[in-house]
């Protein structure tokens, strides 16, 4: 069992990972071409967004709008200082790692187990903020129509400040009635999810306030969502209006495009999941360095792969940050 | 084999040195937080001139985030992953590969979903309802 352990079993094998081409060990090197495959699908990904973006480009919602909150600090407009400190969050967690893998280099072992705590720490924190980061995008803000084109209507008052739905939509006059087998039917089920305001309510709430506008998807050559003027606004949600979109999921997003909601799904989703493991990988090293497992094996090897992967964790995290939420 | 390693603690084309890796590490951490907040800053402020002005279809303001993003990408590919150390071979393998397929991808997608905006906006079918 000692030896398993000790030893990795490649010692002067040719073939099993014993010769070092490019003065670089087999673990190390096959964990570079995993990084060069894994860059490649995170570009397919961030390259597909930006193809999306440029179809719809005069159409696609302003990232500075979208993710303006910051946990404690109710109402208050604070765009990206969330993101900004996750990226530091990661930063100094990669940091951190670079110096565990620096300890390890000198066979110190009490500083790798403390430069690792601290890197799986700060792996922690970047996550629990990327879950509150999702379900402050998935519950919403202001509320919005879409039109029966799939269009995203808001409502802003006449001095241009965004106007939550719940503020202005009239009381329900009916008693909502749920979808049952018996009374509808059989093939179709309850919608997915309820918003709290009813469609006709909203337009009630918006006939009756004339302080009222609406803001279309397309944008003025500024760059700035086009708002109608009073008139064009009533046509716009009576006639086109469909139904109110609260929040986010993976059909309807009411800060616009739905490609914007599905593709933030799916990249910083896939980043977490990557983060995630990071974690894992780092908290089983950590394990291993507590008990010892490389100042017997003679290196630290281990921590610096798990390193090169923690780090290109942080690589990816650049690249999103720039086109998620600055570009 | 790992620790008899020597790491080169000279970054910005040798301008800049370092007396010890532990110290090279947090110089580079420095570069990358100051790198960071500018582009936060410039996020937020987001002036006028570079968001009016366009290069080769792109806000300047977006080529300023693109490149200073590369420059991070960089740093933290050169010393938090040790590529300043590696051979020239296993460098080139990884970099030229990576960097030629991403812009390859990057230009062709672009360029596509140029087109299909150009459709949609002059083409027959109208998304205006």
């Amino acid at each position: 069992m000692e030896a398993t352990v000790v030893k990795t079993g490649t010692e002067g094998k040719t073939w099993g990972g014993g010769n070092y081409p490019l003065k670089a060990s087999y673990g190390k090197m096959m964990m570079w071409f995993f990084i060069v495959s894994d860059a490649l699908t995170f570009s397919g990904f961030l390259a597909a967004y930006g193809m999306s973006r440029f179809k719809f480009v005069d159409a696609w919602p302003i990232p500075d709008e979208v993710f303006t909150h910051f946990p404690f600090l109710h109402g208050v407009n604070a765009p990206m200082y969330y993101v900004a400190f996750m990226t530091f969050v990661l930063i100094f967690s990669s940091v951190t790692m670079v110096l565990a893998v620096d300890a390890g280099h000198k066979m110190k072992q009490n500083k790798v187990i403390f430069y690792l705590f601290l890197t799986i720490i700060g792996g922690l924190i970047f996550l629990g903020s990327q879950a509150w980061e999702w379900a402050t995008f998935i519950k919403g803000d202001y509320g919005a129509i879409e039109t029966k084109g799939g269009q995203i209507v808001q409502f802003l008052d006449k001095g241009g400040e965004r106007v939550a739905l719940r503020d202005f939509a009239a009381l329900a006059t009916t008693e909502r009635t749920e979808q049952t087998e018996e009374s509808g039917i059989w093939f179709k089920n309850e919608s997915e999810y309820y918003p709290s305001v009813s469609f006709e309510q909203v337009k009630a709430g918006f006939l009756a306030n004339d302080n009222l506008l609406v803001r279309i998807q397309h944008k003025d050559e500024h760059g700035h969502h086009i708002i109608l003027n009073r008139e064009e606004s009533i046509a716009k949600v009576v006639n086109d209006g469909k139904m109110v979109v609260e929040g986010a999921n993976l059909r309807n997003n009411e800060y616009g495009h739905p490609l914007f909601a599905d593709f933030f799904f799916f990249i910083t989703g896939f980043h977490g999941f990557h983060v995630f493991t990071g974690v894992l990988l780092n908290c089983i090293v950590f394990f291993n360095v507590i008990i010892g497992t490389y100042q017997r094996r003679g290196h630290y090897e281990m921590v610096e792969k798990v390193g090169l992967y923690w780090h290109f964790v942080d690589l990816v995290w650049v690249f999103v940050f720039t086109f998620f939420y600055l570009v | 084999m790992a620790h008899d390693q020597a790491h080169k603690l000279a970054i910005f084309r040798g301008t800049l040195k370092f007396k010890s890796n532990v110290s090279k590490i947090w110089g580079v951490f420095v570069i990358l937080s100051i790198v960071t907040t500018v582009e936060v800053a410039l996020g937020i402020i987001r002036p006028a001139f570079l968001v009016e002005h366009h290069f080769l279809a792109l806000k300047l303001l977006n080529w300023i985030f693109i490149l200073l993003t590369l420059f991070k990408a960089y740093y933290i590919t050169w010393d938090f992953m040790h590529m300043r150390d590696e051979t020239t071979g296993l460098r080139r393998a990884v970099i030229w590969t990576t960097l030629f397929l991403i812009s390859y991808l990057v230009v062709l997608l672009l360029i596509e979903g140029d087109y299909i905006y150009e459709v949609y906006k002059v083409g027959f079918i109208k998304f205006n309802f």
